[in-house]
């Protein structure tokens, strides 16, 4: 129960910090950048939604800070992020609301398949240590984890797309419809390559820090007691050491969503994808701050759920911290 | 240290780092050309005078790639000394003098592990003014250093209790003298480890940064040489080397710095060597 407790308090803490930085990062810049955007977007917009967006990002410092603190915070929490500069008049819920659907997709694909693939080659090659394929198995990981992942996708549009022409160049979907069975065809057919290579990207974590668990519970005494008893070795491999040796996987989960999260913006500017990141970049390059402020807030809140389920995952796995409470 | 020379890893990481690192230092010796010299015929093929042809400004793309190493090692070496310098301070405040400022310390880098880095950097070089390489190495701290802090901390809890911390203390040594000769010598291991898990996300991060064109594009680097062979259209212009080249010598470099890292890690941890 406690460490049930500790985690909800971190997310709330976690998720309190993400807001502040939010807040905080454009009113702590030198040399105000949002004044040169204001100037950029004068003419564009009218003078009272200018003046709107000038007060969620601080420019008019009429206000008392904590005024226009409490303001954000209500604003945000109502999913009130405003609207897009560089879209304008368009709300940026309703971009978001476009975009999302896309990522969500991409990155719950290639999670699950970099997640169950690489824990097992993980498993495997600790289980045949110093064989041929542990050997194969240890520089690969390697290489994959050391892989610009902006890079692998440059390659992989190059050559299998452009060249090859076995997969579409960019975008998400080439159909008018998207609900039609032509259009579901068209949208898989666009997903399956940065699938693909997200997913071999966040592959290479997955493996190695499931070879190296694997390779220290093996030394322990249950699984000397386990082949002791004379048990099958699929048995000892499965049920005792693999299953212990997932838990610093799941708790690796964070550092490996970081990789996923980067995977994935590479992967969507790359390939042009209709998703949230490829919607990061193109916030950031028209200087549209609301857009971007309210996007990097939906990747964090995503993240830091995804590591609650983890955690809350981890309690399911290990019963010691159900009983005691041991963290 | 016998150990590591005689861990094949470590071998082939340092192998590789020494090679760059050569180039690095020699670059202006082996640049045919000057990587600055926009003079030539944009988008050259493979020639005798330009091996890997020119780039869409007209520049010789061997004289960049070569040149490009010092970006790379320099971003490399300063932000892991940096961050290792981070977290030795944080290692040490957090795990060896516990109570209420551990608590504080941890709970910190527990939101900075959580906090995902890319989307992070991207927001903080948005608002930037100025994007040179100090500024980078600044923001590549940032949201670099909470990864091995954690382990220190552990490692100095663990050295906490030991009798020779006890011996040290009990013959009355200052607090600051127990640190500098008995603590931070103990942690050199981790540390190096460390070192050098942030040498790769260093290396690997700037040069996707640079890709994006989200800091500064002009530096002679990688990472900016695939960012104009995207601007560039190269992909159109059946130019793959230039796309393909910059990718492995970032891979290459990562590679090496990871090889040292989990070759540090072997010796350190015997339960990893190979039985």
């Amino acid at each position: 129960m406690r460490y049930i407790i500790r985690r909800v308090l971190l997310l709330l803490l976690t998720g309190w910090a993400a807001l502040t930085i939010n807040f905080a990062l454009p009113r702590l810049m030198p040399g105000s950048p949002i004044q040169v955007m204001a100037a950029k977007y004068t003419g564009r917009l009218t003078p009272s939604a200018l003046a709107a967006i000038a007060q969620a990002l601080g420019l008019k410092n009429k206000q008392n800070v904590f005024v226009q603190y409490w303001t954000y915070l209500g604003h945000t929490l109502t999913g009130n992020f405003g609207y897009s500069l560089s879209e304008y008049p368009t709300k940026v819920s309703t971009l978001l609301a476009q975009n999302l659907p896309w990522t969500l997709g991409l990155v719950g694909f290639a999670t699950v398949v970099a997640f169950v693939l690489g824990t097992f080659i993980g498993a495997v090659a600790a289980w045949r240590r110093g064989s041929l394929f542990d050997s194969i198995v240890v520089p690969t990981g390697m290489m994959l984890a050391a892989m610009p992942s902006f890079w692998i996708s440059t390659m992989a549009i190059y050559f299998l797309s452009y060249k090859l022409g076995w997969f579409p160049l960019f975008g998400g979907s080439s159909s008018g419809s998207l609900t039609s069975v032509a259009g579901l065809g068209s949208i898989l057919s666009h997903a399956a390559l940065p699938a693909m290579v997200l997913a071999v990207i966040s592959l290479g974590g997955f493996m190695l820090v499931m070879r190296n668990t694997t390779v220290s519970v093996m030394s322990d005494d249950y699984v000397k007691f386990a082949r002791a008893k004379g048990l099958r070795n699929f048995t000892v491999a499965s049920r005792y050491a693999a299953r212990n040796a997932t838990l610093p996987v799941v708790t690796n989960f964070a550092l490996a969503l970081g990789t996923v999260v980067a995977g994935t913006i590479f992967v969507e500017y790359v390939f042009s994808y209709p998703g949230i990141a490829n919607l990061l970049y193109i916030a950031v390059t028209s200087e549209d701050y609301p857009l971007m402020q309210a996007i990097f807030l939906v990747i964090v809140l995503a993240v830091l759920l995804a590591n609650f389920v983890a955690d809350m995952l981890y309690v399911v796995l290990d019963p010691r911290i159900r009983v005691g409470g041991r963290a | 240290m016998k150990g590591f020379l005689h861990n094949k890893k470590a071998l082939a990481g340092l192998s590789i780092i020494v090679f760059f690192g050569l180039v690095a230092l020699l670059a202006p010796l082996l640049d045919p050309y000057n990587p600055n010299d926009f003079n030539f015929m944009p988008w050259l093929g493979p020639s005798s005078a330009h091996w890997l042809g020119t780039t869409g400004q007209g520049q010789d793309e061997l004289s960049w790639l070569l040149y490009s190493a010092r970006d790379s090692m320099l971003i490399a070496l300063s932000t892991a000394g940096v961050i290792s310098v981070v977290q030795l301070l944080f290692g040490i405040f957090s795990g060896y003098t516990g109570g209420l400022t551990d608590g504080v310390l941890s709970t910190v880098t527990n939101v900075f592990l959580v906090l995902p880095g890319l989307p992070l950097l991207i927001v903080i070089d948005a608002y930037l003014p100025n994007k040179g390489t100090v500024t980078t190495v600044f923001i590549l701290t940032i949201t670099g250093w909470a990864w091995g802090a954690r382990v220190l901390r552990s490692q100095a809890i663990s050295l906490r209790d030991r009798p020779f911390m006890e011996a040290a203390r009990m013959s009355g040594e200052r607090r600051w003298r127990i640190v500098l000769f008995n603590v931070v010598p103990n942690m050199f291991g981790v540390l190096a480890a460390n070192f050098f898990g942030a040498a790769v996300y260093a290396v690997l991060t700037e040069a996707g940064l640079l890709f994006l064109g989200v800091i500064n594009v002009n530096t002679i680097s990688w990472g900016s040489m695939l960012y104009w062979a995207q601007a560039g259209s190269a992909m159109l212009e059946n130019k793959w080397l230039p796309m393909l080249l910059p990718g492995v010598c970032i891979l290459l470099l990562g590679t090496g710095f990871g090889l040292l890292n989990f070759a540090v890690d072997e010796v350190a941890d015997p339960r990893l060597r190979r039985g």
